[in-house]
């Protein structure tokens, strides 16, 4: 029960790269708005993520819940290792929200306007970064590790080897470029399908083609630190059984991704793009289990009693028959058969 | 200032903050589903435009709301992971279900903002009345959380550690029932009063403005009723927090001594060295009278418990004064709403009634503040009443005066940006007179 729980998290974790990544990869693409449709690019962003940040962010917020009901000592380990980076992601969510809705609803004067689209750009920027930093930290196992000092001999080592140095390696800085770049590649592949204009349309695709190469360079990164950072999670993406066949689909899905980018087969692209992320990211995962926190702690030796973890299923399942047909009804709404009215989907 | 008292203070800032858009995020829908019905009833295009423009303002506190929300849901391990570990998987399940109310109020908060032109009336109400509906239910479950950390339940302990957890005994902790409707009303009021104010002290300056008399209609139709009837739902909680947790009832009260025939007292600060609490009026038998609904019961003081077990308790009763005052004022006020609308005079004309409505603006989220001050400082120093001390549930992480600072700058610094975007937002609003039939033009 515990294994099919954790294995919910991981799911809604994808659900959150796959959505919410694209609404700060959208706000990358904002930040680097250029040329003579630097306006349109951005309202086009605008509008794509307008409707939807909200809900496509609660699915972080799924995580945490689930994390700290199912696994409490997973959640509080995190929370103690990697407090600065998460308070430093933290302030980057609150930030590239607030500026958003200030700017769709707040003045429409050029001043404002430029302003929070500048704060919301930059927080958008560095949020995914923070991310990939911490998901670098945990699999680095250096978080567990620090976890294990800081329960057994308290206080004794200095501030900067116990709550800056587990996180800040160039191990988990690639991490974190890592996911800057899936997520800004998501969202231009999106873009390339929502965009009603054919020279907009080709912006996005360029942009999502660049955003490939940095995916390969970052990824070959990340994986060629991995094996002196992260030795166990480098060793189970190569040794493993299942390793080959993920690397197989990896590539053919980034391949097919990018070759559909160069046929302008938009839909099919975006198909690809969030496989390739989905296994980037199951990859991982499969490298790192049963661990939540390698080297330590387990799914089986932090999850709670099992009275906790059946009723959050039932939770679970009762909620998902309320919230899917809810999520779908929304994205049905504002993401097919795209109304071609501009500002048809503001109020004022 | 000490790790404890820093990552206190954090959270007291990141609730206190947090607290005021969640509320609106309860009540608002509520005023904007109303006035979109008058509209369709009516076909007054003034309500529509009504529940356009509180829905702008709404989708700028939403958001705010939501990321002040995620920032409390890690903020209970980055401050105290020693708490979640204890109790994450007893009361976890109450945070889970809000998650998924949350989840259901940012759906069709995007359904209903985004979607005016795109469903039929009908859905276009039904989204919002799901927003609303699904904000009290958020509302619900966090005050579940809340209750149970002033009366744990569910939980055996064996070692310090909890044993034969229980979830579902957890969330039917006895104090839910009281906080949930002391705080649905409280919002409702809050909210109600806050939108009535703004819009009469804008009729003060012409009565006859066609847009602000309907919104200060609306806004009275919500905050009225929860305000009158909030002084009962408070003598009810009185009465559970009596029973349940008496340091915070005697703290509440500046109740030193445990006797019987305990006096009411209105005002006073209270002299921890000295055990008193001078300058208060004192009313005879009132306090045994309101917390036992018995004029010669014993109340008992803060000498019934260990003095490394009291609350700080001056903080705690001036913050009770403070509400109580507030909210008799929102109560007496309502009440003579309530007789001017059954005599049938014209609310809006009435200058000194106006004025009392503007004034009562801010005072039902002053009234919030101080009820949350009374729960949240009342349990210290536990975070789980009797269970386990909030010292002993921090972070072991140091420096804990470095994170509070940042996240006291950057919520002065968008407190004060949405207070800007909102008078910004009021003071924008139609200038069309009553009876002058055609819309002003008005700048969007």
């Amino acid at each position: 029960m515990a294994t099919a729980i954790a294995f919910v998290a991981l799911v809604a974790l994808n659900a959150y790269v796959l959505l919410g990544g694209a609404d700060f990869g959208g706000g990358v693409w904002d930040f680097f708005a250029t040329g003579p449709r630097r306006a349109e690019q951005r309202a086009l962003i605008a509008e794509a993520i307008g409707p939807i940040w909200e809900a496509n962010h609660v699915w972080l917020i799924l995580v945490v819940v689930l994390l700290f009901t199912c696994f409490p000592a997973v959640f509080s380990g995190l929370a103690i290792a990697l407090h600065i980076p998460l308070t430093l992601m933290l302030i980057g969510i609150v930030l590239r929200g607030s500026a958003f809705a200030f700017r769709s609803y707040g003045s429409a004067e050029d001043g404002p306007q430029r302003r929070w689209g500048r704060v919301f750009a930059i927080a958008s920027l560095l949020t995914p970064v923070l991310l990939g930093v911490c998901i670098g930290a945990i699999a680095s196992g250096r978080v567990g590790a620090i976890l294990e000092q800081v329960y057994r001999h308290g206080r004794g080592e200095s501030f900067v080897s116990l709550y800056v140095s587990p996180w800040l390696s160039p191990f988990t800085i690639a991490v974190g470029a890592l996911a800057l770049s899936l997520f800004a590649f998501l969202a231009a592949t999106y873009l390339t399908v929502e965009a009603d204009d054919a020279e907009l349309r080709e912006d996005f695709r360029r942009r999502a083609l660049a955003a490939a190469i940095a995916v390969f360079v970052t990824a070959f990164l990340a994986l060629s630190l991995a094996r002196s950072h992260a030795p166990r999670v480098s060793a189970g993406l190569i040794a493993s059984a299942w390793a080959p066949l993920l690397h197989v689909l990896t590539a053919v899905s980034a391949i097919l991704a990018i070759a559909a980018l160069w046929t302008r087969k938009w839909r099919v692209a975006r198909v690809a793009a969030a496989a390739q992320v989905t296994l980037i990211l199951w990859g991982w995962a499969a490298a790192q289990a049963p661990y939540l926190i390698p080297p330590t702690l387990t799914i089986g030796s932090t999850a709670a009693p099992r009275r906790t973890l059946a009723l959050f299923l039932i939770a679970l399942a009762l909620g998902a028959v309320v919230l899917f047909p809810s999520i779908t009804y929304l994205f049905r709404l504002f993401k097919s058969a795209r109304m071609h009215e501009p500002g048809a989907n503001r109020t004022n | 200032m000490g790790d404890v008292l820093a990552a206190r203070s954090q959270m007291a800032v990141s609730l206190g903050f947090h607290i005021l858009f969640a509320v609106v995020g309860i009540a608002m829908p509520v005023l904007m589903i109303i006035a979109e019905a008058r509209w369709r009833r009516t076909g007054d295009a003034m309500y529509l435009e009504l529940a356009k423009r509180w829905a702008k303002g709404t989708a700028i506190l939403f958001a705010v709301g939501a990321v002040s929300g995620t920032v409390i849901s890690f903020e209970l391990g980055l401050l105290w992971p020693g708490f979640m570990r204890f109790a994450g998987a007893i009361i976890g399940m109450p945070f889970s279900l809000e998650g998924f109310a949350f989840f259901a109020e940012a759906i069709f908060l995007g359904v209903y903002l985004y979607g005016w032109q795109r469903i039929s009336p009908r859905a276009h109400i039904v989204a919002g009345a799901l927003v609303a509906v699904s904000g009290a239910a958020s509302a619900l479950f966090v005050v579940i959380a809340n209750a149970w950390m002033n009366t744990p339940t569910g939980f055996r302990l064996q070692n310090g550690a909890p044993v034969d957890v229980d979830p579902i005994a957890a969330m039917l902790t006895p104090a839910a029932f009281h906080e949930i409707l002391h705080m649905l009303l409280a919002a409702y009021a809050a909210t109600g009063f806050a939108v009535a104010g703004i819009h009469g002290f804008m009729l003060l300056r012409d009565h006859r403005n066609a847009f602000h008399r309907r919104a200060l209609v609306v806004a009275l139709m919500v905050g009225v009723p929860a305000a009158i009837v909030q002084p009962i739902s408070g003598d009810i909680s009185a009465r559970y927090v009596a029973h349940w947790q008496p340091p915070k009832l005697a703290a509440m009260e500046g109740q030193f001594r445990t006797e019987s025939g305990a006096p009411l007292r209105l005002g006073g600060i209270p002299d921890v060295a000295a055990q008193r609490t001078r300058w208060a009026i004192e009313i005879p038998n009132g306090l045994s009278l309101l917390a036992f609904h018995d004029p010669h019961a014993v109340v008992r003081g803060l000498d019934a418990v260990p003095r490394r077990d009291w609350p700080p308790v001056p903080v705690v009763h001036v913050a009770f004064q403070i509400m109580v005052a507030l909210g008799t004022y929102l109560a007496l006020l309502g009440v003579w709403v309530a007789i001017e609308t059954w005599r049938r005079r014209d609310l809006p004309a009435n200058r000194w009634l106006m004025r009392a409505v503007a004034i009562a603006s801010p005072m039902g989220f002053l009234c919030i503040e101080a009820g949350w001050t009374v729960t949240e400082v009342g349990r210290q120093p536990w975070v789980i009443f009797g269970v386990m001390r909030t010292a002993d549930a921090v972070t072991p992480m140091p420096g804990l005066i470095v994170p509070f600072l940042v996240i006291s700058a950057l919520y002065c610094f968008l407190g004060v940006v949405v207070a800007w975007l909102l008078y910004d937002l009021v003071m924008r609003s139609p200038i069309t007179r009553e009876g002058d039939g055609t819309m002003a033009p008005v700048a969007a």
